[in-house]
């Protein structure tokens, strides 16, 4: 008795003042032993020398709209590379009269996003929805129906262009990929052998390689007179690419899954698709989240090798700029805007994935 | 000889007589892994509403043989019927044996990313094609009857294992099956969850289910088995009612078995 008493006494005591709170957080973790203070020093020294100039630059001594003339005159960024060639940067040489079509398809794009976001919402209606919402950019794109000038894809360019690349080619290698990671597994010899072969020629060469082959090559073995869309060559390549890498994460995923799992299913009946789609695939795309996002995220950043068959993605209408002679000279200040843009798109990307995970997690 | 000594098995206590008609008939059945001979030759005929207690060192191939009669291993010589339908390599009928007999593993084998109704809810609804709220109704009832309703949302990894093993057993009820096979169901547990699931057991073995146990609990054997068997080297060594089986055991290796098990 005595001793519980003592027990609920103790309990109540508070830590001190030194370990919690502000004091505590910075003790902890910015002067614990000498080596950290002397890191927190440095790093303070750093940032005071590098931050305030760097603030200048960024946004006091800077332009943000007006010619190049008053640049040349100002030390501070030139921001109005991007306000003057906004819209060449995002649209490219979609006629200007017309932008607001791409303008309202990536509106379109992104509000689906923002709105499948939440798992709850994934039903067969929402997917009905997409191939509405898809074909509807496709329409505005291209017109040609509805009243809409037709736009040659030759002349889609800048932003769109990337993501229509980066959205398609996600989607549909991610199944591809699963479906070759079973197929590397499979009991069937042929299938099999025809998947491993696939993974690891893919695998073996460089995407340039491909966007060369689809590109150059292959339009040469086609009879004359027949030509497949540019962009959607490079598409191909691309989902091709990204699929054989997602399959060899996907198979890491399935190894992870105990025997017991596939026994505890057939032995309740359920075949081998079901057993796959039911219980082993939804376990197995879970633990390899992480990687899979990282996969995710650089064939997002690869898009922008499509420069090298002159499809005018994000990063070559910026480029375009830069060879403007009256815009030479400002790249850094093109560049962060580019890189700001991918980092928007790649930090999303990682962030929802971490919200995933979260919500995945059973235990 | 064995195979006169596991069919003259007595006749077991009149209040639990199984009916005379075969739900698994197994004839001289081998099974190899690679070179190594670990079914050599097994002779089983489990009647209806029968209870059959499998007991034996490790590595005498228990897991084995009952594993052979849901096809979770294949065996490669001699005959399975189960129910009236022969294994062979005919994928329907191994889905309608499997869908017929249910099963439970020694580590329970739920699915993870499932709520425990979903777990149950599972098979009724893809595989006898229930409508899904029937199937939650029928999986409902038989987390009741495990005791174990108040779980029903949650998820396996947050239950005991005990609380686990019913659910499990719950899982293989849900589909009606007519054989229930279970492989050391309670050799995992922490002793203080044995008896929850063994009452379980007992529960299903009143109800009339047939029964093939793999189990150390002699406890169980005696009270509910119709026949112990006992199994080494891949032989069925020796059968009979528990209460001779216990007394008297026939061969020099169940003797050393009991000994060491019951000491
Ligand atoms: N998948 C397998 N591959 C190879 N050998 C196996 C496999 N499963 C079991 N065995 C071997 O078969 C023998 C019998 O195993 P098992 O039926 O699990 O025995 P028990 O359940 O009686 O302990 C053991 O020697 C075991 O090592
Ligand atoms: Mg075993």
């Amino acid at each position: 008795m005595p001793s519980a008493i003592l027990q609920n006494h103790e309990a109540e005591i508070r830590p001190p003042v030194t370990s919690v709170g502000v004091i505590g957080w910075v003790k902890q973790n910015l002067f614990d032993g000498w080596f950290n203070t002397l890191l927190t020093l440095v790093t303070v020294y750093f940032l005071y020398r590098i931050g305030p100039p760097l603030f200048r630059w960024m946004f006091m001594d800077s332009v943000w709209f007006g010619p190049a003339s008053e640049c040349n005159q100002n030390p501070g960024a030139c921001w109005s590379i991007i306000s003057s060639n906004f819209r060449f940067i995002l649209f490219g040489f979609y006629p200007y009269d017309q932008q607001w079509r791409p303008l309202l398809a990536m509106l379109i794009l992104f509000g689906f996003l923002y709105y499948s976001r939440d798992r709850r919402r994934w039903t067969k209606r929402l997917g009905y929805a997409w191939i509405i919402g898809l074909s509807a950019m496709g329409i505005l794109m291209r017109g040609g129906i509805l009243g809409l000038s037709a736009v040659e894809s030759s002349q889609w360019g800048g932003l769109p262009l990337t993501l229509i690349l980066s959205v398609f080619g996600l989607t549909a290698a991610y199944p591809l990929g699963i479906f070759l990671a079973l197929g590397r597994r499979s009991k069937m010899p042929i299938i099999k052998s025809l998947s491993v072969v696939y993974i690891e020629l893919i695998r073996g060469v460089p995407l340039i390689s491909l966007l060369f082959m689809g590109s150059i090559i292959f339009p040469l073995f086609l009879p004359e007179g027949i030509t497949i869309n540019k962009i959607l060559r490079a598409q191909v390549a691309i989902i091709l690419f990204t699929a054989a890498y997602i399959a060899e994460v996907v198979r890491g995923g399935l190894q992870g899954i105990p025997r017991g799992q596939y026994e505890a299913a057939e032995s309740i009946g359920l075949n081998y698709y079901l057993t796959m789609r039911l219980v082993i695939l939804p376990q197995a795309l879970k633990i390899v989240i992480p990687p899979t996002v990282s996969i995710l995220i650089s064939a997002f950043k690869d898009t922008s090798l499509v420069v090298i068959i002159a499809l005018f993605d994000l990063l070559k209408t910026t480029q375009s700029v830069l060879s403007n002679p009256e815009w030479m000279g400002f790249s850094k200040e093109a560049y962060i805007f580019i890189a700001l843009l991918y980092f928007l798109g790649c930090f999303s990307m990682a962030n929802y994935s971490r919200k995933l995970e979260r919500e995945l997690s059973r235990d | 000889m064995k195979k006169e000594m596991v069919n003259e098995a007595t006749a077991p206590p009149e209040s639990r007589l199984p009916e005379e008609e075969a739900m698994i008939e197994i004839v001289d059945m081998h099974k190899w892994f690679g070179d190594f001979h670990v079914l050599k030759g097994v002779d089983l005929t489990v009647k209806k509403q029968e209870r059959i207690v499998i007991c034996g060192p490790s590595g005498s191939g228990k897991s084995t043989l009952i594993r052979c009669i849901n096809r979770l291993e294949e065996h490669q010589r001699g005959r399975i019927v189960v129910d009236g339908i022969e294994l062979t390599n005919n994928l329907k009928n191994i889905e309608r044996i499997r869908q017929e007999v249910g099963m439970v593993f020694q580590h329970f084998n739920l699915f993870p990313h499932l709520t425990i109704l979903e777990n149950l809810a599972l098979g009724p609804i893809y595989v006898r094609k229930t409508p899904r709220k029937e199937a939650e109704e029928l999986a409902m009832h038989f987390l009741e009857k495990v005791h174990i309703a108040e779980q029903a949302l949650k998820y396996p990894g947050q239950l005991s294992g005990g609380q686990q093993q019913r659910v499990a057993i719950a899982r293989s009820l849900c589909m009606s099956p007519k054989v229930m096979l279970f492989d050391e169901p309670t050799s995992a547990l922490d002793p203080e969850m044995i008896k929850e699931v063994l009452d379980v057991m007992i529960d299903l073995a009143r109800e009339g289910m047939t029964m093939i146990v793999v189990t150390h609990e002699m406890g169980f054997a005696k009270s509910v088995a119709h026949r112990v068997l006992f199994m080494d080297f891949g032989r069925i060594v020796e059968g009979n009612t528990p209460e001779e089986f216990f007394k008297n055991p026939k061969h020099e290796r169940t003797k050393l078995f009991l000994s060491q098990i019951l000491h």
